[in-house]
């Protein structure tokens, strides 16, 4: 008797499964896009693009409008595919980013996190590779697609040369004349910005990617001569004039320059420090086939040519200058680079981050 | 028609009928019960669940003995230091203009307007307050402005305001009303005819501050200092809003071990900080009651 009960509750499931089986198969408005790998794997893009369409909506977050030209990047996907964009908690860190995904219809479906985030939750993404995949160069995104570049520059220092003098090395900053002027844009120890900016110093003061203990030392001798100043960088205290020189990624900082006449960035001959974010799709994303979409949008030429205009460089760069499919004036416009960039790793990063857990506060206290 | 009345009343009342013999009085509390249990027993719950959590998912005291970290350390003894100075600091000040307002005319212009001001600035604290400093001794602020164009650089040692001292300095804007507002009552409590009867008996001032007032106002004295350093010690607004770099105090640790995104990202440990903050609230809290109902004996 149990066993004819199980025998039948057999039955009744493989039903079901054949009927989802015949389901999906038969229509391609239900394809299961949280479980697509690919735009290929689920029937093509005009298949993604309906999908997203009847989803409707797409919810990001993290991502301030004046920030690698998000605001026009959310409205161009808007204009685009007709589909809603919600965005959450615009001056998030990429901790939080992840922190919201809380299984609810609220949850973020994309994020643009660091590197350290990105490794340490893999197992809330779900993989998927967008069709210029192939551009993406090796180092930069985990091989089955949980997390990849999307776009970095290199940490520079940026200032007003109408209130300190100019700048031409990073020793320049312990001098008089930049008495209570430098900022960071994040606290080392939570943001990636903020982590950058000290290796860099680091690395124009003789340390290197593996040693930032001497970009601790700068910012100590930085705090003693008076000159660093406690309060973390935005375009507010930039154009109110309480932080004049800042350390910041080179294409955040350029956005000053709206704000500020003649806004400089300088990038140190001796410690060109890159950086890039990363893509990931949430894998109990809410709304799986737009999220999808967001990527595809993010990594046509068109997307990486928005970015390029906010002044980040675009991980597809090289691939779309050498395909001629660059904007040229946009990347014309980019500040020069003087010298051969280093990438931290994401072991050098950690390994950064455990030094300052246990200096930073000390040496700017 | 209703049964709050005493227990012995209703059942007297309605003899023959059983059941509702319960006194329904409590049933005014439940609103507040609800509120307390939503928004502090709940919290309080998941804080001292969360605190003993391991990432691994099991229980231990991993959290706590991670506190022992410096700069955990550092920001605990500028929360104790900046509480302990801007209580003293605002306790004195609030006292001594708390007795200047209540030796003059009761019903006077000087006292109504001085209590109302302290009641306004005793709650003016948060994102407000700390713009208004900014606005006015911040690095670009009109007084920093004015005084450096004639000459005066307050920052000449570097910018001071987002610092330990400059935090003390704005959290006695909100501490000293404070004290007024909470040690005006106490100084109301004493009698013209204590101080008479002190003369009467041959006694002069001193005696009369050493023998009758001082001993009578100490404990309000005292229990008003600990309401004040649990006032600041669980500040967090202004802090937040003033000193956006580096987790100087406790409450600002406790958000940076929440959104770290290059590796300080430790929930649990955040939990066992406020657990901590809970505990160091809890004990001064225990300490004001004790000290206020040794005050209510003589001053009421």
């Amino acid at each position: 008797m149990n066993w004819h009960r199980f025998h039948r509750l057999g039955i009744a499931a493989a039903t079901v499964l054949i009927v989802a089986a015949c389901g999906s198969s038969s229509a391609a408005g239900s394809v299961d896009w949280s479980k697509q790998t690919s735009a290929a794997g689920g029937g093509g893009m005009d298949a993604l693009v309906a999908a997203a369409k009847a989803e409707g909506k797409l919810t990001v977050i993290a991502l301030p409008p004046d920030w690698a030209n998000y605001g026009a990047i959310i409205s161009g996907f808007k204009a685009k595919y007709g589909i809603d964009v919600t965005s959450l908690n615009p001056n998030g860190s990429s901790q939080e980013e992840v922190d919201a995904f809380d299984g609810t219809s609220r949850a973020p479906d994309v994020v643009d996190v660091t590197q350290a985030v990105a490794v340490k939750n893999t197992s809330l993404f779900a993989p998927y590779k967008v069709q210029t995949w192939g551009d993406i160069p090796a180092g930069g995104k985990e091989a089955t697609g949980l997390w990849y570049n999307d776009y970095g520059g290199y940490m520079s220092i940026g200032y007003n040369p109408a209130k300190v003098p100019h700048i031409n090395s990073i020793d320049d900053l312990l001098g008089p004349g930049f008495k209570s002027t430098v900022a960071l844009s994040g606290d080392p120890t939570i943001s990636g910005q903020g982590l950058n900016g000290v290796i860099m110093a680091a690395v124009a003061e003789g340390g290197s990617l593996d040693d930032v203990s001497k970009g601790v030392d700068f910012f100590h001798k930085l705090r003693q001569a008076g000159n660093y100043v406690k309060v973390i960088a935005t375009a507010a205290t930039v154009k109110s004039g309480q932080t004049p020189v800042i350390f910041q990624w080179d294409y955040l900082s350029t956005s000053h320059g709206k704000d500020i006449a003649n806004w400089t960035i300088f990038v140190p001959s001796n410690a060109i420090i890159g950086g890039y974010y990363n893509q990931a799709i949430n894998k109990a994303a809410p709304h799986p086939a737009a999220a999808r979409l967001w990527e595809e949008y993010l990594y046509s030429n068109e997307g990486q040519n928005l970015w390029l205009k906010g002044g980040a460089r675009p991980v597809r760069q090289a691939a779309m200058t050498a395909a001629g499919t660059v904007n040229s004036a946009a990347a014309a416009a980019l500040p020069s680079v003087p010298g051969t960039p280093q990438i931290p790793t994401a072991a050098q990063s950690t390994a950064a981050f455990a030094y300052l857990n246990a200096h930073w506060s000390a040496a700017v206290a | 028609m209703t049964a709050a009345g005493s227990p012995a009343f209703s059942a007297a009342a309605r003899p023959s009928r059983g059941g509702r013999r319960l006194p329904l009085s409590w049933l005014g509390i439940i609103p507040f019960a609800i509120y307390i249990g939503c928004f502090l027993l709940l919290p309080t719950a998941i804080i001292v669940a969360g605190s003993f959590a391991n990432p691994a998912g099991g229980i231990d005291l991993s959290n706590f003995t991670s506190i022992n970290q410096p700069f955990i350390i550092q920001s605990f003894t500028s929360s104790f230091l900046i509480s302990a100075i801007s209580a003293l600091v605002g306790a004195v000040s609030g006292a001594l203009l708390a007795y200047a307002v209540v030796t003059g005319n009761p019903n006077g212009m000087l006292r109504r307007s001085v209590t109302s001001a302290a009641g306004v600035l005793a709650q003016f604290g948060g994102v407000t307050l700390a713009f208004a400093f900014i606005a006015t001794l911040g690095t670009i602020g009109f007084v920093t402005v004015f005084l450096k164009n004639i000459g005066i650089d307050i920052f000449a040692n570097g910018v001071w305001l987002y610092e330990l001292s400059g935090l003390t300095l704005i959290y006695l804007y909100f501490q000293i009303p404070l004290m007024v507002l909470v040690f005006t009552p106490a100084l109301d409590g004493v009698r013209p005819q204590w101080r008479e009867a002190t003369e009467s008996l041959g006694g002069n001032t001193w005696h009369y501050w050493r023998y009758v007032a001082g001993p009578l106002l100490a404990p309000s004295f005292l229990g008003c200092t600990l309401l004040l350093f649990a006032n600041s010690f669980s500040a967090y607004a202004t802090a937040a809003a003033l000193i956006t770099q580096g987790g100087v105090i406790v409450p600002l640790e406790i958000q940076h071990v929440l959104v770290s995104e290059v590796g300080r990202s430790q929930p649990g440990l955040a939990k066992a900080l406020a657990l901590a903050m809970i505990v160091v609230v809890a004990i001064v809290m225990t300490l004001y009651s004790l000290l206020q109902r040794r005050t209510s004996r003589w001053l009421r």
